[in-house]
């Protein structure tokens, strides 16, 4: 076991565009400690976005490695790749991606149903995906769908979902780009608990008021980590 | 109870598009209904087919007079006026049972076309000569009376039994028990009513059509010696003249699988005895009922093929909507990926949802596919009321409508809808694997 919950060391990623080669990342490294809280930050075209694929292994590196709780992620297959998703990687995103058709407590349940082995879902799975629901402040509304909630609680239902399999890391891609301040406040708190509980949380921003609640913050330009700390504008 | 679950949130899907969704469904069910619809008219088809042939009997064979080409007659009978053909009292005695084995029985018949009159009442008939074996061969029910017996024919009674509707038209709110009336020149006493019975349909062209309604049945003996051989008919302009013996013999088979070598004896009796005359014809219902099995299967076949097309177009319409519904929910896709599901859970989902659909109009289908005898009388009662055909030339359609009665067989309510299930295998595969192809990051990012 590593002593980082995650570790990007050389990362290289290269988008081939017909005859053009973009060159993404060009040689990222970055530590993430136990119970880190993580500020990515930087302009469009910084490579953030390509740096959060990669940590989420939604996609391979072209060079470098990523060990996520002690597996190098870089070289595994698409199944195995799943898998990790699955167990280690809580997914938060800016448009909260709820399934539509299912209520809240269906939608905190769907990364049970993908568990490798897939196991079948337990009353001791419920109470958790409950429990949940109840700590991200959804009580009561558990039967809801999607449609019927506003964005915020859309979002907690997001953040139920990412927490549901205990991951090694949660990803945060924008989580509060599509909220009011106020709502941003409430999200901002929980993810804040969630971190003084021991979670490690890696998310990308472009606002500073965000970006200001983590921990720390990396700033990203032209594929490369431009610094650490906090930069006012 | 996984399978159980996928199922479950497959319907949950489906259900969030329910016009589409019953849309989708409709082109299976439609399929489905027809392919059982199809078979079940086929077999009814087959089964009425069939139980015509057997009511000629299965053991029996049938010889029959044939008036031969007109050239041939006129240079067979120079000079004489007089038609003479067909079969012989001599052909009789050689078709009996003690000449050729396995025949148990040999039943001749005469046929004379005669007015019927009862007081001012007339009517065209058919008088037919015959014993008393006639009304076993050929399933002849009795409503009132008896059928003529072997005293009636030895003692050449002038008896009759009468057929329903020359009962209802000679005596009208009467009975006609053991009055008389004339055929033709003579006097017959009624002895017996048959029952009403359907007409027969032609078959393969070796039988014509034939009204059992019209018929005055009397002692072949009695016939003999009242009208004799010869038969002089006298139309408007026109006059025709024929001696004929006997029109039909129907000869009894003791089993069902003596009947197609005896019919070999006969066929050779007769060439022997008529020479090269072409003065007859042999009809065995066994072989009608083996042509009328082998055309049953191309029959079905080919209903069944024209059905399954139509299976076919729902299938590609199942495969439309479901294209159409992974590049709506390329979304869903991604975070399910995102969430740890691998391509083959993509795979599977989408191929429930494709199955279930059309397990779910196969299962429609095949509920109104058994109400498809309901379904057909009710056309019938359509085609009735709208073309109400009492002239005798439609009878033959109305027969033919009439008397079919489609049989749902159970085995092809299984093989629709398995064909249903199967359909939505063979369409679901292409969009479900495109889904599961599909780049998590660029599904993520699908607006």
């Amino acid at each position: 076991m590593s002593d980082y919950a995650a570790q990007v060391i050389g990362l290289h990623k290269h988008y081939y565009l017909g005859e053009v080669v973009v060159h993404a990342l060009q040689g990222v490294d970055i530590d993430f400690p136990y119970g880190d809280f993580v500020a990515i930050m930087g302009s469009s075209g910084s490579g953030k976005s390509t740096l959060l694929n990669l940590l989420g292994a939604l996609d391979r590196s072209t060079g470098g490695q990523y060990i996520l709780g002690g597996y190098d992620v870089s070289t595994m297959d698409d199944n195995a790749l799943s898998d990790i998703r699955n167990k280690m990687i809580g997914f938060i995103f800016q448009s909260y991606n709820l399934i539509a058709q299912y209520t809240v407590l269906e939608n905190i349940e769907v990364p049970l149903h993908y568990r490798p082995g897939r196991p079948p879902i337990e009353n001791s799975d419920r109470d958790r995906c409950a429990y949940l629901a109840n700590l991200v402040g959804l009580e009561g509304r558990t039967d809801h769908r999607p449609f019927q909630l506003s964005g915020g609680q859309q979002q907690r239902v997001a953040i139920a979902r990412a927490l549901v399999n205990d991951p090694q890391i949660i990803l945060a891609d924008e989580p509060t780009g599509n909220l009011d301040s106020k709502t941003e406040e409430e999200i901002m708190a929980i993810l804040e608990d969630l971190n003084a509980q021991g979670r490690t949380i890696i998310m990308v921003t472009h606002e500073n008021s965000v970006a200001k609640r983590a921990k720390r913050q990396i700033y990203m330009k032209d594929g490369v980590v431009a610094g650490h700390g906090f930069f006012p504008g | 109870m996984r399978i159980f679950r996928t199922i479950q949130l497959a319907v949950k899907s489906l259900l969030l598009h329910k016009l589409r969704s019953a849309l989708t469904m409709l082109g299976i069910v439609f399929g489905v209904f027809s392919v059982i619809a199809m078979l079940a008219i086929g077999e009814g088809a087959s089964r009425k087919a069939q139980d015509q042939v057997l009511e000629l009997g299965a053991k029996n064979i049938i010889v029959k007079s044939v008036k031969p080409s007109q050239q041939k007659s006129t240079a067979s009978s120079s000079g004489s006026f007089m038609l003479r053909y067909g079969l012989l009292r001599d052909d009789l005695r050689l078709l009996s049972p003690d000449q050729i084995p396995h025949v148990t029985n040999a039943i001749p018949i005469r046929e004379v076309d005669q007015a019927l009159r009862n007081r001012h009442r007339e009517m065209e008939g058919k008088l037919i000569g015959c014993s008393p074996e006639y009304q076993e061969t050929n399933n002849l029910k009795m409503s009132r009376g008896r059928f003529l017996s072997h005293h009636d024919l030895f003692q050449m009674q002038p008896v009759c039994v009468i057929a329903a509707e020359v009962a209802e038209t000679l005596f009208p709110g009467e009975d006609p028990l053991h009055k008389s009336f004339q055929v033709g020149t003579d006097f017959y006493e009624v002895v017996g009513i048959a029952k009403p019975r359907g007409a027969t349909a032609a078959i393969g062209g070796s039988l014509a059509g034939r009204s059992y309604n019209k018929d005055v049945y009397i002692p072949l003996r009695t016939m003999q010696v009242r009208l004799g051989d010869d038969n002089i008919q006298r139309g408007q302009g026109s006059f025709s003249a024929e001696s004929v013996q006997l029109h039909q013999i129907t000869i009894q088979v003791d089993d069902e699988k003596n009947v197609l070598p005896t019919a070999e004896v006969i066929k050779e009796t007769l060439l022997r005895n008529h020479k090269d005359e072409s003065d007859w014809d042999i009809v065995v219902p066994m072989e009608l009922l083996e042509q009328a099995k082998q055309i049953q299967v191309i029959f079905n076949l080919v209903l069944g093929s024209i059905a399954a097309i139509s299976l076919v177009v729902g299938g590609i319409g199942i495969m439309n909507i479901m294209l159409a519904t992974v590049t709506e929910r390329t979304r869903e896709i991604g975070v399910r990926r995102a969430l740890g599901a691998r391509q083959r859970d993509i795979t599977e989902q989408f191929l429930t949802e494709t199955v279930v659909l059309a397990g779910i109009g196969g299962i429609v289908g095949v509920i109104l596919g058994m109400l498809t005898p309901l379904a057909f009388e009710g056309i019938q009662l359509m085609i009735g009321f709208f073309s109400p055909s009492t002239g005798s030339a439609d009878q033959a359609f109305d027969n033919l409508f009439t008397g079919l009665v489609p049989i749902v067989k159970t085995w092809t309510l299984g093989l629709a809808f398995g064909i249903s299930v199967g359909i939505g295998i063979v369409f679901g595969v292409y969009p479900a694997r495109a889904a599961a192809r599909l780049d998590p990051i660029e599904a993520l990012r699908h607006e």
